[in-house]
Order: structure tokens, then C-alpha cells, then sequence
């Protein structure tokens, strides 16, 4: 294989897997700062327990995405050499950006949060959590800035020409508002939540099933299925302004995520399909005019087809690939608001403890969000292709020039074995914590954190 | 915002050093901890070692991150040589670094013995290798590699590991393992304590001899890393201060001044690393034995604006994340107790 497959594939692998881990901590940040709220307002002991067993939880995903994220600073250096010094000018400092706001926040006021439960006060530590959360939402801004970039370049010129030539920034702001990333931004953190989210609802669900810990369950569950409804709901709102943005400025994406050949008004929305990219023909379930809706809020406008939007095959997308991804986002983002409204219509009832039916689809659902999130990312990315920069850089020619193929490959089975050692260790620690369950000395807030207890 | 008439490319090439000195100053006790960890005995001595680390470890790794970032944004045309050119060696160091963080992590959230082994392992193994694979860089950045007229690496791996890079790593070893031992005797009491203050002993005896045949060596094999103070003696002054620096850290031991000892080898980093960057400025990476083809501040740097618009957001970012940094440590301040959120 060459060296230009080996890179892709490294770099897949390696940001799929760090993708796994922020979400979690992204949204389990957003509960934990809800549920300390609340025993802070309420005084009420099992709050205090629910803090706990969360952030426990949380350093545990934090630790993985520490890990996993450092390997991500350096690649492209190591594998996109000539893409770093055509960007670095622009991309450099959204990433640098990153390490002074977002990285420095998070991993200082983290030691606050795991390790001074009993040694500064409650508001004190309450605002130490606070800022992890931000810390974490932060990292989000400037990465998912810097991507954004890749996908609709914006505030910069290009300087120099052949081997010489480089994007220079010219406007900075315009740079980091550049037209997608605000969207797109909004999108990723809407399924970061949803990730923390339904993790929390899928331990609580299970601590139902079994019958175990229910008090705790039952306070768990209620935040849980809120934040992870709302979430729900804005991930609607947020996608359908993603697919404008991509609409407007990368129309060879949009056709590929929707199969879409031929410029056409009234164009269908398909739910389930398949691609046949050799007769260019599209088969499936359609919704007629939802396409065009989606991308110009209008049943009847046009939306251009790849025969126009680029004639040349070389220059498409993997299309079938793209779109099969896109509707796996969609489809199951659908799934969660469907699952999360009935878990909270039951709950509020006080039936949900009799479904188990229900409880089990709960259970099922942490699923959902981290496969939603590899999947939109996948699409994206890939849906940009042939381009590492949208219509400036291709992929091929961002490739370091002083790598070789063994050398990469022997890169990738290395991180393989490690990934592999530390997703299975992580998920077996994860296992046992929950199989544990919370500590019932948390009930009882020792220390500095021994509030009085409103009755 | 503008800054005038200032020089904006040395003044990136002195906020990267402040970086990778404060990563050094900072990280490098806590690698030097895990370099040392297997020497302790028993589960609790590790722990306490671990939790003398624990809430500050992770805080200290984003100076590297962050240098990083920064090379990537003020001179991306070395940050792509680098890293590309000597890509097993951070591929190697990155692992390292995984083994590092996540040992830590995981090794107390299981009793068994076995486990518990094998994460003490992860972390000194992966201290180690981290700690001499960055002295090895540091090594072949001061020799200098051969780079082509794009200014891209023209070696192999294994042209990295010459004598004096690798002498280079040794040192950067021992100063770290110096330097977190000093730290641990600060953070432990009672029998470890005591025991520490005899590892300390031999560590200092360990760099100290590292550090005169890094100093041979230097003005023997690589005489452009000392022409710069030969040709101006009054800069032998900050050699002086370095020798004064480590002189001082025995004497404060023996005082029984750990901070001061602590603050010393503080100082010998930032004088050694003051000298460095002296002997290299304007260059960031060396060519050799092309010298015309070396990396400098001007032909590697990013724009006027870039640099200027990262400088605002360092004058912003970088004493708020001072304050909190001092802040955090002082809430952790004493010597470590083992408690239930601990390692
Ligand atoms: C829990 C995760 C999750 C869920 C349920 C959804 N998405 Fe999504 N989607 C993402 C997680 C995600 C993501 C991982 O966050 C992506 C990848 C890159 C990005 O900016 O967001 C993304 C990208 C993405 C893009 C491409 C943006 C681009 O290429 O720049 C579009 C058009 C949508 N999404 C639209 C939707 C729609 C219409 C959904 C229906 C409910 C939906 N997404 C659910
Ligand atoms: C974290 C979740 C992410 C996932 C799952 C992901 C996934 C992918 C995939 C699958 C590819 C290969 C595309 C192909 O097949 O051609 C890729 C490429 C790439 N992505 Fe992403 N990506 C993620 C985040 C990012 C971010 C945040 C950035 C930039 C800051 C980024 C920059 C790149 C670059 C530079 C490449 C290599 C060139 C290319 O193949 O397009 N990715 N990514
Ligand atoms: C390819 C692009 C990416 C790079 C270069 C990158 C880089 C890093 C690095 C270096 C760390 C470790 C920081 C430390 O030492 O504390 C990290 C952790 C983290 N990253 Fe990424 N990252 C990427 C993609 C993403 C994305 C897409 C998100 C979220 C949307 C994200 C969110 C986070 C968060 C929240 C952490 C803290 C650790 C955690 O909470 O698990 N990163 N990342």
C-alpha cells in the first residue's frame, strides 16, 4: 500500500479513536455541573453521592482522551508535512489557541475536581468543576474551528507559488467564523452531550433493571434523560443548519451524502438507499422535495447534482460511502429523540420501572451518540475528499515527502496494539466501576463538603 | 492589536524556549518520579510517589502540548521537518507518553498484584523512554541533521542515535531523575522521606557526571554550541550561574532546604536552556554538514500577522493560566496524605 492510503488510514484511526473519549467527557461535564448545582441548591446527600460516582467515571475517559488526544497534535507533522507548512500559518494557531484556552483550563481545575472533594470548600469546588466543563467546550471551539477552516477556507490568501506556495491569514476573526464552523460547532457539541448523556441514561437504566441502587438511579436517569432530550432536539436543529452551510459552500458534499446525480428542483430526501455509482442511479425510500427544503428551505429549489458540480470523476467523493454514513447520522439521530421522549413521558407517568422493554432500549442507548459521532465525522471528512483543503490542497499532496510506506505501517500496528490494550482495559474498568456501583460512604459528605442538611 | 517595531520572529523564538523550558522545569520532575518509582517497595511508598504527581501531571504535559501548537503556528516549516523527519522517534515517544498517562490512571482502580505491577511498569518504562528520547532530540537539534535544500530531513532513524545525542539523553535522564527526587522530598515525610534523601545523593552524583562529559563534549566535537560565549566572555556569566545553580542544589539538600534545592535545579534548567537557545538563535534547526540549508526564524516562521496575532492571545492566555497554575499549587501544597480519592 502506499504511503497516501497507510497516512489516511492512520489518521482515521487515530482521530476516530480520540473521538471516542471527548464526547464523553464533554457531556459528562455538563451533568456534573448540573447535578453539583443541584446539591448545592438542595443540600440533598445523594447528589452528592451522584457527583462522585460521575466524576470517578469522568476521570477515567478523561485520562483516555489525554492520552489519545497528544498523539493527534503531532500527526500532522509526522504524516502531513506539506500540508502543515501550506496551513500552518492559518491552522496553526486555532490549534495553539487550543493549548493556552482550552487544555491549560481543563487539566488545572481537573485536579480541583478528582482530588479536593476534601480539601476546598464546596463552592469552591463546584466552580472547579465548572471550569473543567468549559475547558472541555473550549477544546471543542478551537478544534472544530480549526476543521472548519479545512472544509470553507476563509480570512486568508495564498502566498508564493509551486512547492513555495502557503495560505497566509489576512483576517483572523474571519478566519475562526469562517462559514461552517459555527454550525458546525453547535452540531458537535450537541452530540457531545448526547454522548455523556446517554451514558449516564444507560447506567441508571441498568441499575433499574437489576434493581439495584434505585434511589440513585432514579435521580441519575431524570438528568440524564433531560439533558439528553434537549440535546436531542437541538442536534435536529443544528443538523439541518449544517446541511445549508454545506449546501451553499460545498455542494459535491451534499450531492454525495444524498446520492443526488442530476441538478434538479424538488429534490427527494431519501431515508434508506443504496448508490450504485457505476450507473450514477440512487435507490431508496424517498421523501420528494425534502432535499431541497433542507438545503434553501423551499420544496421546489434546485440543488445541483454531481454531473454538475464536479463532472470529473476524480474530483468526487467516495459517494455510496458518504451517503451511506450520512443516513446512518441521520437515522439514528432520529432513534434517540424517539428513545429519549418516551424514557421521559414514562418516567414523569412513574411507568418507566415496569417497561422493561423500554429500559433495555435505555440500556442500548449509549450506543447510539458515539456511533452517530463516528459516523457524521466519517461523512465529513470524507465527503470532502479528493480535497484535505476544500478546493485549495489535495489530500495527495499534503503527504509528508520524507516518510516512507513501511515506516507509517509499522506506526499503525503499533498504535493498533496499544489502542486495542486501552480501549479493552478502559472498557473493563469502566464494567467494574459500574458493576460496584456508587459508594453509600458518599451519602454522608465528610470534611469541608459537610453542608448541613436541609430537611 | 500591533506591536510596533518589535521583532516579532526572535520574540516567538524566545516564547517557544520559555515553553519547553517550563515544560522541562515541570514535567521533568514528574518523569523524573516515574523514572524512579521502581526503586520504592512497597504498594504505599508507590502510591505516595503516584499521588505526589497526581494532580498536577496532566497540567504539566500541556507546556508540551501547547510548545507543540505554537511551533506549528510561528514556524510550521520546522515543526513539519521535525516531526516528519524523526517520526519513529516520536512515535516511539508518543506511546511513551500514552503508557505514561494512562498507567497512571488505571494502577490503583485495581487491587491485584499482577496489575498493579505491570501499570508500575508502564509508567517507569514510559517515563524513561520519554525522558531520553526528548534529550536525544534536544541532542540532534545541537548537532544538527542533514536537511536538503527544501529544508526537508535527509537522513534515517537511525542516524539519530549518534554518541552525542544519545549522551544528550542520558543527561536529560539524570537531570529529571535529579530533579523529581527533589521534588518527591518535598511532597513525602517519615521513612520515605529519609530514603529519598540518600537517592538523592547518588542522582546528583549520576548527573553531575553526565553533565561534565555533555560539557567535554560539546567544546570538543560541537564547537558552534559554545562559540557564541567564547565570543563574547560576558555571557560566560550565565555559564557560571548554571555551575553555581547545580553547585548549590547538594549544599541546600545538606541544609536540609529542599524548596531551595528545588528552586535551584529550577534555575540550572532555565540557565541551561538559556544557553541553548543562545548558542542556536537565529537558527532552529541546524543543517549539517549543508549549514546553508538550516531552518532560522525568518525562513521557517509564519507571517507578521500570524506571529502578532498569536502574540496577543499569549499576552492574554498566558498570566491567566499562570495565576491558576500557581493557584492549584498551592491548594495542593504539603506533604502528599493518602486519602479516599487518591491514587
Ligand atoms: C450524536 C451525534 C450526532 C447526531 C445524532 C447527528 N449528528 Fe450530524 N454530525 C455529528 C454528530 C451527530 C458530528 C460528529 O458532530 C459531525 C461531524 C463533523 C461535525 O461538524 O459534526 C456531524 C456532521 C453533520 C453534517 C456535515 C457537516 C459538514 O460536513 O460540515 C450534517 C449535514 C449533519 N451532521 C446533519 C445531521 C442531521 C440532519 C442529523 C439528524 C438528527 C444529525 N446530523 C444527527
Ligand atoms: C475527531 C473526529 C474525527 C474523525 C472521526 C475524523 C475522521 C477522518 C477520516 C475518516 C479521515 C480520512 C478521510 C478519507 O478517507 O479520505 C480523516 C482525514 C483527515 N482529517 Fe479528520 N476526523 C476527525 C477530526 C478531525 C479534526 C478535528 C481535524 C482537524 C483539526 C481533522 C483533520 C483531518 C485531516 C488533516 C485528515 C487527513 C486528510 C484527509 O484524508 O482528509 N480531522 N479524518
Ligand atoms: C485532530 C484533531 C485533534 C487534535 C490535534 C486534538 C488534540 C488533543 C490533545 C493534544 C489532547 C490532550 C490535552 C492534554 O494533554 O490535556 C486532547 C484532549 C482533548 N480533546 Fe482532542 N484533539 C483533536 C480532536 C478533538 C475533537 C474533535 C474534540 C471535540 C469536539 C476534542 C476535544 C478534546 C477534549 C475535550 C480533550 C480533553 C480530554 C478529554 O476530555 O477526554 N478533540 N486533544
Amino acid at each position: 500500500m502506499d504511503v497516501l492510503t497507510l497516512s489516511r488510514f492512520q489518521f482515521a484511526l487515530t482521530a476516530g479513536i480520540h473521538y471516542l473519549y471527548p464526547p464523553l467527557s464533554i457531556g459528562l461535564g455538563v451533568v456534573l455541573v448540573i447535578i453539583e448545582g443541584s446539591w448545592l441548591r438542595t443540600r440533598k446527600p445523594i447528589y452528592h453521592q451522584i457527583a462522585r460516582f460521575w466524576t470517578k467515571v469522568f476521570a477515567l475517559t478523561f485520562a483516555v482522551g489525554v492520552a489519545t488526544g497528544i498523539v493527534m497534535e503531532f500527526e500532522f507533522g509526522t504524516n502531513w508535512a506539506t500540508y502543515s507548512r501550506y496551513v500552518g500559518d492559518v491552522f496553526g494557531s486555532a490549534l495553539a489557541a487550543e493549548g493556552i484556552f482550552a487544555f491549560f483550563l481543563e487539566s488545572g481545575f481537573l485536579a480541583v475536581l478528582l482530588f479536593g472533594w476534601d480539601r476546598v470548600g464546596p463552592r469552591l469546588h463546584f466552580f472547579a468543576t465548572c471550569m473543567v466543563c468549559l475547558g472541555a467546550h473550549f477544546s471543542a471551539i478551537w478544534i472544530v474551528v480549526a476543521n472548519s477552516w479545512m472544509q470553507t477556507p476563509a480570512g486568508f490568501h495564498i502566498v508564493g507559488d509551486g512547492m513555495k506556495a502557503r495560505a497566509e491569514i489576512t483576517d483572523f476573526w474571519g478566519m475562526v467564523f469562517n462559514p461552517s464552523s459555527m454550525d458546525r460547532l453547535f452540531h458537535t457539541l450537541c452530540g457531545a452531550w448526547q454522548a455523556g448523556a446517554f451514558l449516564v441514561v444507560s447506567v441508571s437504566a441498568w441499575y433499574l433493571l437489576k434493581r439495584k441502587h434505585e434511589a440513585f438511579a432514579r435521580a441519575s436517569l431524570r438528568v440524564g434523560l433531560i439533558v439528553g432530550l434537549t440535546a436531542s432536539l437541538l442536534q435536529l436543529v443544528s443538523g439541518h443548519f449544517s446541511a445549508r452551510t454545506v449546501a451553499k459552500y460545498q455542494p459535491v458534499k451534499l450531492a454525495a451524502f444524498e446520492g443526488l446525480y442530476e441538478t434538479r428542483s424538488n429534490a427527494p430526501l431519501t431515508l434508506l438507499g443504496w448508490v450504485d455509482e457505476k450507473d450514477e442511479q440512487t435507490r431508496g425510500i424517498r421523501m420528494p422535495g425534502m432535499l431541497s427544503f433542507l438545503a434553501h428551505d423551499d420544496l421546489h429549489s434546485p440543488v445541483m447534482g454531481l454531473r454538475e458540480a464536479a463532472p470529473r470523476p476524480e474530483d468526487r467523493p467516495p459517494v455510496n460511502f458518504s451517503f451511506q454514513l450520512f443516513h446512518l447520522m441521520v437515522v439514528v439521530g432520529l432513534g434517540m429523540i424517539v428513545i429519549s421522549a418516551l424514557g421521559l413521558l414514562y418516567f414523569r407517568r412513574g411507568s418507566l420501572f415496569e417497561k422493561r422493554w423500554l429500559l433495555w432500549l435505555l440500556v442500548l442507548s449509549v450506543l447510539g451518540p458515539q456511533i452517530a459521532n463516528q459516523a457524521g465525522w466519517f461523512a465529513a471528512e470524507v465527503g470532502r475528499q479528493p480535497w484535505i483543503v476544500q478546493g485549495l490542497l489535495r489530500t495527495s499532496e499534503g503527504l509528508s515527502a520524507v516518510v516512507r510506506a513501511n515506516t507509517v505501517l509499522t506506526s499503525i500496528l503499533l498504535f493498533s496494539a496499544v489502542y486495542l490494550l486501552l480501549f479493552a482495559v478502559f472498557v473493563y474498568l469502566l464494567n467494574d466501576k459500574i458493576q460496584h456501583g456508587p459508594d453509600d460512604a458518599d451519602l454522608v459528605p465528610a470534611g469541608k463538603l459537610a453542608l448541613p442538611v436541609r430537611h | 492589536m500591533t506591536f510596533g517595531s518589535l521583532d516579532l520572529n526572535t520574540t516567538w523564538f524566545i516564547l517557544i524556549g520559555v515553553l519547553f523550558t517550563g515544560y522541562a522545569m515541570l514535567d521533568g520532575f514528574d518523569l523524573g518520579v516515574g523514572a524512579l518509582h521502581l526503586f520504592t517497595r512497597t504498594d504505599e511508598e508507590r502510591r505516595i510517589m503516584l499521588n505526589a504527581i497526581g494532580p498536577v501531571w496532566d497540567g504539566n504535559e500541556v507546556w508540551l502540548v501547547t510548545g507543540g501548537g505554537s511551533l506549528f503556528a510561528a514556524f510550521p516549516n520546522v515543526y513539519a521537518t521535525v516531526f516528519s523527519g524523526f517520526y519513529m522517534a516520536f512515535v516511539l515517544l508518543l506511546v511513551a507518553l500514552i503508557f505514561r498517562a494512562v498507567a497512571i490512571e488505571f494502577r490503583s482502580k485495581q487491587p491485584m498484584l499482577w496489575w498493579r505491577r505491570m501499570w508500575d511498569v508502564g509508567f517507569s518504562a514510559g517515563s524513561i523512554v520519554s525522558s531520553l528520547l526528548i534529550g536525544v532530540a534536544m541532542g540532534n537539534i545541537a548537532w544538527g541533521i542533514p536537511l536538503d535544500d527544501r529544508g526537508e530531513f535527509a537522513g534515517t532513524f537511525w542516524s539519530l542515535l549518534g554518541p552525542y545525542p544519545l549522551l544528550l539523553g542520558v543527561t536529560t535522564l539524570a537531570l529529571f531523575m535529579m530533579h523529581g527526587a527533589i521534588y518527591a522530598l518535598l511532597k513525602t515525610e517519615g521513612a520515605l522521606h529519609d530514603k529519598l534523601r540518600g537517592w538523592i545523593n547518588n542522582s546528583i552524583i549520576f548527573f553531575i557526571v553526565c553533565y561534565a562529559m555533555t560539557t567535554m563534549a560539546t567544546l570538543l566535537y560541537v564547537p558552534h554550541m559554545a562559540a557564541r560565549v567564547r565570543a563574547n566572555p560576558s555571557l560566560f556569566s550565565i555559564a557560571i550561574f548554571n555551575m553555581l545553580a547545580i553547585a548549590n542544589i547538594p549544599r541546600e539538600i545538606h541544609l536540609g532546604r529542599d524548596w531551595r534545592a528545588f528552586l535551584s535545579s529550577c534555575l540550572a534548567m532555565v540557565a541551561l536552556m538559556g544557553l541553548f537557545g543562545l548558542e542556536m538563535y537565529p537558527n532552529l534547526v541546524l543543517s549539517n554538514p549543508v549549514a546553508a540549508n538550516s531552518l532560522n526564524i525568518h525562513n521557517a516562521s509564519s507571517s507578521p500577522k500570524t506571529l502578532a496575532v498569536m502574540l496577543t492571545m499569549a499576552l492574554i492566555g498566558v498570566p491567566v493560566v499562570l495565576a491558576y497554575t500557581v493557584s492549584i499549587y498551592w491548594i495542593f501544597r504539603g506533604k502528599v496524605k493518602l486519602e479516599k480519592m487518591s491514587y
